[in-house]
C-alpha cells in the first residue's frame, strides 16, 4: 500500500495511561478495577516495567507486599495482573503529541494512530540530570555516564562500563551503582557529594559504601574532567558554604569512569504540550486532591508528577490517580466547590496536591529543605488553626513525607500551610 | 561498656541503632536503642556477631529474548562471603526460558541461601 494513501488509524478509549512503569501499571489496573471497560496502557519500550527492570537490587515492595523484592519482581506483581484485569497494552509505542482535548498521536511499530481518550493518566516517570545540566568543565572523553545509564548497560546489556570508578552525587542510584560496580570487579575510588549531607537512604550508605570501604566525601564536587579519548582523571575540590569550590583543596583523582547521580527530572514534554500548568519546584504538574491537572480529564501520578523516594509510594499514588480518572469518565466526579491552595511554609520545599477540595480524605506529600532531628510537621489553615501535626524523629530532604489529612481541612476556604517546627 | 553505632539495613527507614556491648572478645550485648520496629534488635545482635547481607546480580541466558536474567539471594548471606558468592554467580549460564523464582545456584560458596531468578526470560522468537 502507498504510505501516503494509508489512512491514519483512529480509535477511542475510556482511559489511556501513558507509561508502563510502576505508576502506569498501578494506574491502569486501578482504573479497570474501578469499572472502566476500556483501559489502554501505552509503553515505548518492548517490555513493561520501566526503570524497575534495571533496578535488580532488593528493597522494593516492603510496604506493598511486605517482602523485599527486586525491581523486576516488583514490576511482575503488577504485569501478571494485566490480562485478568483486562488492561489493553500497546508496547513499542511512543506518544508523539497530546492535545488539551485528550487526543493522542502515537507511533505504534511504525504506524501513526490517533487515540481519543475519555481521560488520560500521565505516568511517564523521570529522567536523569546529565553532565550538561550541572555544567562540569573539562574535556569530553568517553567514560562519563549517568548512574542509570551505567546501570542499564551492566544489568540489561551485559556491558561493563569501566574499572576504576568515581561517583558524583550520593543519591540512591549512585550508591547502588557503587556496590554493583564493586561486585562486578571494578574499583570504586570514592563518592563525592556537593551537599553537607548525603541525599541517599542511610541503609544504602551502609550496605553500598561502608560494607565495601568506599569513602564518601561531603561538601566536595568535581571541578575538572581530564582525558583524551577515554577519561583519565578528574579534579575534585571541597566547596564553601555557597557551594563554590575552594581552589587550595583541589586534588587529582585518576579514574577511567565517572558516574553522575545528580538528580532526576520529571519527563513532562507531553504535559506541557497539553497546556497543563506546572509547579516550578516539583517539575511536575499542579494537581488537585484527585490528581487531576489544570486541564480537565488529564491526571498525573508517580515520578512524572514529583520524584518519589520509593516505588511503593508511586504505586499507591498511581492507584488513586487511576481510580479518579475512572470516576471522571464515568461522570462520577463532582466539581469541587472550593479550591483551597496547599502551600509550603518554613522548612518545606513543596507540598502536593497543590489544591485541595476539603471534601475528601487525602494524602499530603511533602519534602523538607534540610535534614533535622526531632521536629514536628504542622499543617495549619489560613486562620492559623492547627489541622494536623506529626512528630518526626528524623526529617531528610531525600525522603518524601506522606501525611493523611481528613476531609474538612480548610473548610473556611483559606490556604493550608505546612511547616516544620 | 562500649557504645557502638549501626544503621539497620532491613528497610528504607534505616534506623540509627546504638548497641552497648560488654567485652569485645566475646561480645555480650547489654542493650540496643533506636529501633522503631522489633526487628532492629535482632539485626544488631547478628550484625555484631556476623553481618549478613542480601545481594543481587545477573546471569547469562542462552537463546532468550534478553541476554541476562537478574538474580538475587533468597536469604541473607554473610557479608564476608559476598565476593565468593559473586564468583560462583559469574560462572552461571542458563537456557531460556527461565521463570521468576527458578533456582540457578543452590548453597553458593556453602552459604545457607539460593540464587534465584528475578526476571523471567522467554525463548527468543
Amino acid at each position: 500500500m502507498n504510505a501516503k494513501a494509508s489512512p491514519i488509524g483512529k480509535i477511542r478509549r475510556e482511559v489511556v495511561v501513558i507509561g508502563g512503569g510502576p505508576a502506569g501499571l498501578a494506574a491502569a489496573i486501578a482504573a479497570r478495577e474501578a469499572g472502566c471497560r476500556e483501559v489502554l496502557l501505552i509503553e515505548r519500550d518492548r517490555i513493561l516495567g520501566g526503570i524497575l527492570n534495571q533496578c535488580i537490587h532488593d528493597g522494593f515492595g516492603l510496604h506493598a507486599f511486605k517482602e523485599a523484592l527486586s525491581g523486576p519482581e516488583y514490576a511482575d506483581r503488577y504485569i501478571r495482573r494485566l490480562p485478568d484485569a483486562g488492561v489493553e497494552v500497546m508496547d513499542n509505542t511512543i506518544v508523539l503529541s497530546l492535545s488539551p482535548d485528550r487526543v493522542l498521536e502515537v507511533s505504534a511499530r511504525g504506524a501513526l494512530r490517533h487515540i481519543e481518550a475519555g481521560a488520560v493518566v500521565l505516568a511517564m516517570g523521570c529522567r536523569e540530570r546529565t553532565r550538561g545540566a550541572i555544567s562540569i568543565p573539562g574535556h569530553r572523553p568517553a567514560g562519563v555516564y549517568t548512574a542509570g545509564a551505567a546501570q542499564n548497560f551492566i544489568n540489561l546489556e551485559n556491558i561493563m562500563v569501566g574499572s576504576r570508578v568515581c561517583i558524583l552525587g550520593s543519591g540512591d542510584i549512585g550508591l547502588i551503582m557503587a556496590r554493583r560496580m564493586t561486585l562486578e570487579g571494578a574499583r570504586v575510588e570514592a563518592v563525592f557529594e556537593i551537599l553537607p549531607y548525603s541525599s541517599g537512604l542511610p541503609r544504602n550508605i551502609q550496605q553500598c559504601l561502608n560494607d565495601y570501604n568506599i569513602p564518601l566525601f561531603l561538601n566536595t564536587t568535581v571541578t575538572d574532567i581530564i582525558g583524551k579519548g577515554r577519561l583519565e582523571a578528574i579534579r575534585v575540590a571541597q566547596v564553601d558554604g555557597d557551594r563554590v569550590p575552594i581552589p587550595e583543596t583541589e586534588r587529582l583523582v585518576p579514574c577511567d569512569t565517572l558516574l553522575l547521580s545528580v538528580g532526576l527530572i520529571p519527563e513532562n514534554e507531553l504535559t506541557v504540550q497539553a497546556g497543563v500548568a506546572m509547579d516550578p519546584v516539583t517539575g511536575g504538574a499542579l494537581v488537585d486532591d484527585t490528581f487531576m491537572t489544570g486541564v480537565p480529564g488529564i491526571f498525573a501520578c508517580g515520578n512524572v508528577l514529583h520524584v518519589h523516594d520509593l516505588a511503593d509510594w508511586v504505586s499507591v499514588e498511581a492507584e488513586e490517580a487511576g481510580r479518579f480518572a475512572a470516576a471522571y469518565v464515568q461522570d462520577r466526579r463532582e466539581e469541587p466547590r472550593r479550591r483551597i491552595p496547599g502551600r509550603a511554609g518554613e522548612g518545606v520545599r513543596y507540598v502536593l496536591p497543590q489544591t485541595i477540595s476539603g471534601e475528601r480524605d487525602f494524602i499530603l506529600s511533602l519534602r523538607v529543605t534540610a535534614p533535622w532531628r526531632d521536629r514536628t510537621v504542622v499543617i495549619r489553615d489560613g486562620g492559623g488553626k492547627e489541622i494536623r501535626r506529626r512528630k518526626m524523629m528524623r526529617l531528610h530532604p531525600a525522603e518524601m513525607i506522606r501525611i493523611p489529612v481528613k476531609k474538612g481541612a480548610g473548610a473556611d476556604g483559606s490556604p493550608l500551610e505546612v511547616s516544620v517546627e | 561498656m562500649i557504645r557502638k553505632e549501626y544503621t539497620c539495613v532491613l528497610c528504607p527507614n534505616g534506623c540509627p541503632l546504638v548497641a552497648y556491648v560488654d567485652d569485645d572478645e566475646t561480645p555480650v550485648i547489654a542493650r540496643v536503642e533506636g529501633s522503631v520496629c522489633p526487628k532492629g534488635e535482632d539485626w544488631v545482635r547478628q550484625e555484631i556477631l556476623n553481618p549478613m547481607r542480601t545481594i543481587s546480580s545477573s546471569v547469562r541466558v542462552r537463546g532468550g529474548d534478553s541476554i541476562l536474567a537478574s538474580v538475587r539471594t533468597s536469604r541473607a548471606i554473610p557479608l564476608a562471603r559476598i565476593m565468593d558468592v559473586m564468583e560462583e554467580i559469574k560462572r552461571v549460564t542458563v537456557d531460556a526460558p527461565v521463570e521468576i523464582g527458578a533456582v540457578v545456584l543452590s548453597r553458593p560458596a556453602g552459604c545457607d541461601s539460593d540464587i534465584i531468578v528475578t526476571r523471567s526470560v522467554r525463548k527468543s522468537a
